[in-house]
């Protein structure tokens, strides 16, 4: 565990060496930052803000006064990755979303892994993730996550290298692509003359893979499926997400009302009659797909839809039931998974995790939080969490009871020295903590990817906190070769 | 094309249309009030714009007085009144933001940024700032709009459907903005000649960019009967009954589905009285109860066109 552990060493600087000399990768980009004007930047800057708000590329923030529309903040300064890395990692994220999916059928099916003992059946069986209704249903292509959003961080190694970790999987409706991609628009209008400078690995074709991906698992039979993405509606934090994608697919963006299941078969209103829809990318949760399958008071579904659903009438990616391995708890065996169903070694790390429920695990954890970041496990967005070197002794002391009420409900890992960034604030250029979501995309036989994904920043100085909810900003990300 | 994607194109189409035709009402009365006026009802102008656009209860809750100045804000500014310009542009957006994957990206923009350039305006500010300027600026925002959706969106069954709403709210407001002059000015002078009728009615053929044409199709003085002729009976005049008309039969042709026949009968019927139609036979029947019966056509052709095609309303 030490080489993920904050053992007080600087963290990764993923432009700077720790002699403060540029890396080989971003050379051209210091000589052309060195060489432009601060006011050049700060114009960019301000067209960049006006811009992202004109196009109205925001997010929805609840709670917030009206329910207000939000920017995300952008930054300017590119997060550059070299080639080579990113197909290690693409390498790895491939790996690593093939044995998620292949335990997912597993679960659903045969429940081997659990018969072979690498995971405790308890863990699965008691889940609130897991879906019973799931048991024997076949999926097209037998694939659950379709769109999988796999976080990473790169933490300092003890000899200064840069190492990547996966942080979390995110099987459900991972978000964030739609600013990946206006990030890039953005930064092509800014600095046309970078990406002349640069060979850049353009992201642009997403939403025609992502199309494919839908399309190839289309029920059997059906030659040119209607695909759909299905949206809670215009005031949910993603809307502008679910449209853009809808958009740039060239599908209908349906929300609940829009749809009713006939003899277990699935339509859409028209202004032309009904229509049949074969596959949906819905971006809501399981809970609120048919009022008649799960919460009777959800009015964002489509009553009916899990009958048409499991009599293989219609598509949903991600499946119903994705959420039992993109859980905390589960996170720990992924590697195990990795080497259950592939035979292979994992490519990517694990961040080593502490599981409360486990009694050693829990004493170690209790004696040390000061060191640790604390996790719920169905915590999401950054809330509920302890970061140990970030808090007062009261906030520690509080969470403390908290973990001793319900110590199953925690995960712990040692405090990551996040990598950081040179990031514009303020002040002029600053180092700020990063991380990574690529967006892997599974239908049919290839698993594919857009290189990179996007870069989350914390603004905060300090501050490792990413989530969006929680202030932080994005990067345009650079696959250069 | 999805039943509720129609619907909302169609309501931001005719928010906007309203946005417009709400101060080009509102244009009208301003201007006339700054006419020397020949003892008649000071108030009545402002009164009957209240009266057509069904506000009047609306507006005698707020306890204001019948004042100009409280009439255009509550008719352009006031948040309550759900047909305020301020209510109308946010309905607009609003409407244009729940399907913006199915606009251009300049109709999306165009929308959103008049929407952002209205919404903190205040009363105190509006009446700081030239009226007739705001005017013009909302006029043109609807022009725009509805230039970049011709210019710009694929000529589709989504197209079809907010041209469809710019048009039914057209000839609805056209006849209303008729309607209001006519109560205006007949009980004033109803065989009014000369220069009252020249101001007044001109000022009605300004407010709807139509005085020069007026000009050039009858070479002649300005008449209430050939003004009414020019914004019902003219199919050559954009802004007229007749001309909307036009588009809506044409429009429900092309959207046509197994439910539509008897709308676009009615649609047809209702073409052909103003295809047909005389001012003669008009003003038998009277100017204002043609136009209340054109206006309750208008309103059951809407009703029917929601429930074929779009999001289904009760039908009263």
């Amino acid at each position: 565990m030490s080489e993920a552990s904050n053992t007080g060493a600087a963290p990764y600087d993923e432009m700077h060496t720790a002699d403060g000399s540029v890396r080989p990768h971003y050379t051209s980009y210091a000589e052309w930052l060195d060489d432009v004007p601060r006011a050049l930047i700060d114009r960019k800057r301000s067209e960049a803000d006006i811009a992202f708000h004109r196009v109205g590329i925001t997010f929805n923030v609840y709670g917030a006064e009206g329910g207000k529309e939000r920017l995300i903040p952008f930054d300017l300064l590119p997060r550059i990755i070299p080639g080579r890395e990113w197909r290690e990692l693409e390498r790895g994220l491939a790996q690593r979303v093939r044995a998620l999916n292949a335990f997912l059928a597993d679960i659903y099916h045969g429940q081997e892994i659990l018969r072979a003992g690498r995971i405790p059946a308890d863990q699965i069986i008691n889940n609130a993730q897991f879906r019973p209704e799931m048991k024997g249903v076949d999926v097209p292509g037998g694939l659950y996550s379709m769109i999988s959003g796999i976080d990473l961080v790169r933490a300092a190694g003890a000899d200064g290298r840069g190492e990547f970790f996966v942080l979390e999987d995110n099987l459900r409706v991972p978000s964030g692509v739609s600013y990946l991609l206006e990030n890039r628009k953005m930064m092509m209008r800014l600095f046309p003359d970078l990406f002349s400078r640069y060979h850049v690995q353009p992201v642009d074709h997403y939403p025609d893979l992502l199309l494919e991906t839908l399309r190839a698992v289309a029920p059997a039979g059906v030659i040119d499926p209607t695909v759909v993405v299905l949206t809670p509606g215009a005031y949910n934090s993603a809307y502008f997400e679910h449209s853009f994608l809808a958009q740039q697919m060239g599908v209908e963006l349906v929300e609940g009302q829009d749809m009713f299941v006939q003899d277990d078969v699935l339509y859409m209103r028209t202004t032309q009659g009904p229509r049949r829809v074969d596959v949906i990318y819905r971006r809501i949760d399981d809970d609120f797909l048919d009022p008649l399958a799960f919460r009777p008071d959800s009015m964002l579904g489509v009553p009916g839809l899990m009958r048409a659903y499991r009599a293989g009438h219609v598509t949903l990616a991600n499946a119903v039931g994705t959420g039992v391995a993109d859980d905390k708890s589960i996170y720990p065996y992924v590697p195990e998974m990795v080497r259950f169903y592939l035979g292979e070694e994992p490519v990517l790390n694990n961040v080593p995790t502490w599981m409360l429920r486990e009694k050693d695990d829990l004493a170690y954890v209790l004696d040390h939080l000061p060191e640790l970041v604390v996790k719920e496990v169905h915590g999401a967005g950054g809330y509920g969490m302890l970061v140990g070197p970030a808090s007062t002794r009261a906030e520690i002391e509080d969470f403390r009871r908290r973990i001793l009420l319900a110590p199953e409900k925690y995960i712990a890992q040692p405090t990551l020295s996040l990598s950081t960034c040179p990031t514009f604030v303020e002040a002029g250029i600053a180092p700020r903590h990063i991380d990574l979501r690529p967006f892997v995309l599974s239908g049919g036989k290839e698993i594919r990817m857009v290189p990179g994904g996007l870069t989350r920043v914390a603004l905060k100085e300090g501050s490792l906190v990413v989530n969006s909810s929680q202030g932080g900003g994005t990067k345009d990300t650079w696959v250069v070769d | 094309m999805l039943s509720r994607t129609a619907d909302h194109l169609y309501w931001m189409a005719r928010y906007t249309e309203r946005a417009e035709n709400t101060v080009r009402m509102i244009d009208v009365s301003y201007r006339m009030s700054m006419l020397p006026h020949a003892g008649g009802d000071d108030h009545g102008n402002w009164r009957a714009i209240l009266d057509i656009s069904e506000l009047s209860a609306a507006y005698a809750r707020t306890g204001r007085p019948l004042s100009p100045r409280d009439v255009i804000e509550f008719v352009l500014l006031d948040r309550d009144n759900l047909s305020s310009v301020w209510n109308c542009l946010r309905a607009a957006r609003e409407n244009a933001h729940a399907v913006r994957g199915k606009l251009t990206g300049e109709m999306w923009e165009t929308t959103n940024a008049t929407w952002l350039e209205i919404r903190d305006l205040t009363p105190e500010r509006l009446h700081e700032m030239d009226l007739g300027a705001f005017f013009e600026w909302v006029k043109f925002r609807s022009h725009l709009l509805r230039g970049v959706t011709v210019g710009t969106m694929f000529h589709d069954d989504a197209f079809q459907f907010a041209r469809l709403g710019t048009f039914l709210e057209r000839a609805d407001n056209t006849a209303r903005l008729l309607d209001v002059k006519y109560h205006a000015l007949m009980p004033a002078g109803e065989d009014a000649q000369g220069a009252t009728d020249y101001y007044q009615w001109g000022s009605l053929l300004r407010s709807v960019s139509a005085f020069e044409t007026y000009r050039q199709v009858y070479r002649d003085v300005i008449t209430p009967h050939k003004v009414a002729e020019l914004l019902m009976l003219n199919d050559a005049m954009p802004r007229s009954l007749h001309a909307c008309l036009d588009e809506v039969v044409d429009i429900l042709g092309q959207v046509a589905n197994a439910r539509s026949c008897e709308t676009i009968r009615k649609a047809g019927a209702l073409h052909a009285s103003l295809h047909y139609g005389s001012m003669d036979d008009i003003f038998a029947v009277g100017l204002h109860e043609s136009l209340e019966k054109f206006l309750a056509c208008i309103n059951k052709l809407g009703d029917r066109i929601s429930n074929d095609f779009l999001v289904p309303v009760a039908i009263a």
